[in-house]
């Protein structure tokens, strides 16, 4: 073979259902260098990752999850318009990824792809699963009912997978149908039946574990209070478990900051480089262990079978304000972050209920949200026990999570019932077998989150870090005749653009208690709620470098009236503005993207802007009242 | 449910079957027809709930509703009023009110 026929990888296409371990198999082909973007136009997640097969190079397309070309969701449109060719250049080869003791399902589906006449092969996955259940297949026979190579791999065991790649390396080999399959749904299952009819030797039983731990998991009275002891570890853990690391991360950053100023001559380069730089980097890794641990939360109870559960069980409320089950797991997926939560609702089929998800994904208490909490609750509300380990610290968190949560489900309700009233498809979720998750897999989903978070947001907060360190510097003054270093720093900042801002929105945030430097806060925030910390930490390192930020909210005395800036009134109603405020650019940017119109995301920022100062007005006249 | 005159023979009744979401938990039933005139009835259709297809009732959300059904080797769930535009004939020997 001469050189040139190896320039051109080869495109192979992974189309399979939901729960089919498509992305099982599409790791075990690739390893763990996927790509992922988006498919230009539109919002849906496009994974490729580059594979040899039997010295071929090839690219491995992951289709999305799909159980019909004629398509409802958002992701099977995709899957139409790749293989049509629309979107991206269409796939040479497919392989149809099907669990096998779901084939019957997957065989409507395969019908409709075997009628376009691109290569394809069928790869049967979870063929342990099948034969444990006391299933028998017969491969060879389904070969040739279908006139296409069939293949039986179990995906997390890497079984199969070596003679997958040398079946992949030659698509120009494969057979090919011998007669279209018929188009007509009717017709279609006709054929499938025809064919398993001689191809299933012996049908699967039930699962019987998965059905034993279902009779559990979904019991009327042990169902529900099981999904609440799971909702309620799944954020102490987040908050209890990432607290070292963070911890650690929060003093080897002030450490490293300290190192700086010690070894470099005082100046505007050492200034920058440890209260803009490193500082900013710090604020974006700070989010780490909360993020890794809160995805790998997530995606333990996605892999093991639990969050379609969850979802089973929830359904009900979520009906009762016009969502479904599935967008409870992506506002659950919006309390680590509403990025990827508004992500995960292109797998909630109904576009009505998919935008209603949307637009009240932001009120879910955000892990960006946290740092902003752990500090004020850290500095203000003593830690005292409650009722045994419950806390007063704990207790108010709870509670700010609940007023988001709450406020949520009360705005898809009206939103239901008033904007977004049309449209209704029909609910439907499949309950995958319980599985036992597999390390490798997990590892990949959390690594792709982290990843998504560090490139999306940390990017930004990196940026606005470093932008706002200038705005906090610059117009650079000279110190009052006679002030001391403090005096001087502080007078530097109350005069820089930022400072000047800040004093400029003071008249329209004093009815809420906050003053100007809790302005120039909230306009950085606008970038992402977390960046009122680091930008907070700035404004207080710039007057007081040695003390830490908490201490110096705490002392922070108004100078014109001799009161403390952080009083209860005020930090009530600063918790409570971060409640609602929707202060995230990636958060507008992914709605932006996701609803393809710039309406939504204008439509989500204002309404809970309005709803923000609103509610802290309220909170900042009734704390003041109360304490009177 | 009575239906306006014009339902004489028990065959009749039988071909129009019950509702898909009439069936307690622990019933077995195949699929008669799926009202194919709505978007809903078409994506049941392409979800495999097709005549002759066999369904088994596993249970009930412990809120009531949705409800899930195993068919075609794969356990799904769908609410109750969704599950009403199929029409089934029980297979079991249970009787339906």
């Amino acid at each position: 073979m001469s050189a040139g026929a190896a320039t051109t990888p080869l495109r192979l296409g992974l189309v399979g259902s939901p729960n089919s371990g498509k992305t099982t198999l599409f790791n075990a082909l690739t390893g763990l260098r996927a790509k992922v973007g988006n498919y230009p136009g539109v919002t849906v997640e496009r994974r490729e990752g580059s594979a040899s097969f039997d010295g071929r190079r090839s690219v491995v397309i992951d289709l999305p999850g799909a159980y019909s070309l004629s398509p409802i969701s958002p992701d099977e449109e995709v899957v139409v318009r790749v293989l049509d060719g629309e979107l991206i250049d269409a796939p040479e080869a497919l392989a149809v990824v099907a669990d096998a003791c779901t084939l019957e399902r997957s065989l409507l589906m395969l019908a409709q792809i075997l009628r376009r006449e691109i290569p394809t092969c069928l790869v049967l996955t979870m063929t342990d699963e099948f034969q444990a259940r006391g299933g028998q297949i017969d491969i060879p026979r389904l070969e040739r009912a279908l006139g296409i190579p069939v293949l039986g791999v179990v995906g997390h065991r890497g079984i199969g997978i070596a003679k997958l790649r040398q079946l992949l390396a030659k698509p120009e080999d494969w057979s090919r149908p011998h007669l279209m399959p018929p188009d007509e749904i009717h017709a279609r299952a006709g054929w499938a039946e025809s064919i398993l009819e001689h191809v299933i030797t012996r049908r699967p039983g039930t699962n019987r574990k998965s059905d034993a731990v279902d009779r559990i998991v979904l019991h009327p009275v042990i169902g529900p209070l099981l999904f609440t002891a799971v909702m309620v570890t799944f954020f102490q853990l987040i908050f209890a478990w990432a607290k070292p690391a963070m911890d650690f991360i929060e003093a080897g950053v002030a450490q490293l900051g300290k190192a700086v100023h010690t070894q470099l001559p005082a100046g505007l380069f050492a200034d920058f480089l440890a209260d803009g730089l490193i500082a900013g980097v710090g604020s974006v890794i700070i989010f780490l262990p909360q993020i890794l641990l809160l995805f790998t939360l997530l995606y333990l109870l996605e892999d093991i079978g639990y969050m379609a559960r969850a979802a089973f069980v929830i359904d009900r409320v979520m009906a009762r304000v016009g969502l479904e089950g599935r967008a409870f797991v992506s506002l659950l997926s919006s309390y680590a972050c509403a990025v990827p939560g508004i992500m995960a609702t292109r797998t909630i089929p109904s576009p009505r209920h998919r935008l209603v998800t949307i637009l009240v994904a932001p009120l879910m208490t955000c892990s960006a949200r946290l740092p902003v909490y752990a500090l004020l609750i850290g500095a203000f509300v003593p830690a005292i026990r409650v009722a045994g380990p419950l806390g007063l610290q704990g207790l108010v968190l709870l509670g700010l999570y609940l007023a988001g949560s709450l406020t949520a489900l009360l705005v898809a309700s009206v939103l239901t019932r008033t904007l977004l009233r049309e449209d209704a498809m029909p609910f439907y979720m499949e309950l995958p077998p319980y599985r036992m998750p597999t390390a490798r897999l997990l590892a990949a989903q959390v690594w792709g989150s982290a990843w998504a978070f560090l490139r999306r947001a940390g990017t930004i907060i990196l940026a606005v870090s470093i932008v706002l360190w200038c705005l906090l510097t610059f117009p650079r003054q000279p110190a009052p005749v006679g002030a001391s270093p403090a005096e001087a720093s502080r007078h530097a900042l109350e005069h820089s653009f930022a400072g000047r801002a800040g004093h400029a929105i003071e008249p329209l945030i004093k009815p809420l208690g906050f003053d100007w430097k809790i302005g120039i806060g909230l306009i950085a925030s606008l970038a992402a709620r977390e960046v009122i910390v680091s930008t907070l930490a700035q404004i207080y390192a710039a007057s007081d470098k040695n003390t830490s930020l908490r201490a110096a909210i705490q002392n922070d005395i108004d100078p014109r009236t001799g009161e403390k800036i952080f009083d209860a009134p005020t930090v009530a109603s600063m918790l409570v503005f971060f409640v609602f405020a929707l202060q995230c650019m990636s958060t507008l940017a992914i709605i932006r993207r996701e609803t393809n119109s710039w309406r939504w995301p204008v439509f989500a920022f204002s309404y809970l802007l309005v709803l923000a100062y609103g509610a802290s007005f309220a909170t900042h006249r009734i704390v003041e009242n109360l304490l009177r | 449910m009575a239906l306006p005159t014009e339902t004489p023979k028990a065959a009749d009744a039988n071909d129009v079957g019950l509702p898909l979401s009439s069936l307690a938990p622990g019933r077995r039933a195949t699929v008669l027809c799926v009202d194919a005139s709505t978007p809903e009835g078409r994506r049941l259709q392409e979800l495999g709930f097709l005549p002759n297809t066999e369904i088994h009732v596993i249970r009930r959300a412990p809120l009531g509703d949705p409800i899930a059904f195993s068919l075609r080797g794969a356990q799904i769930c769908l609410r109750r009023s969704d599950a009403a535009r199929v029409r089934v004939r029980p297979t079991d020997a249970g009787s339906e009110a």
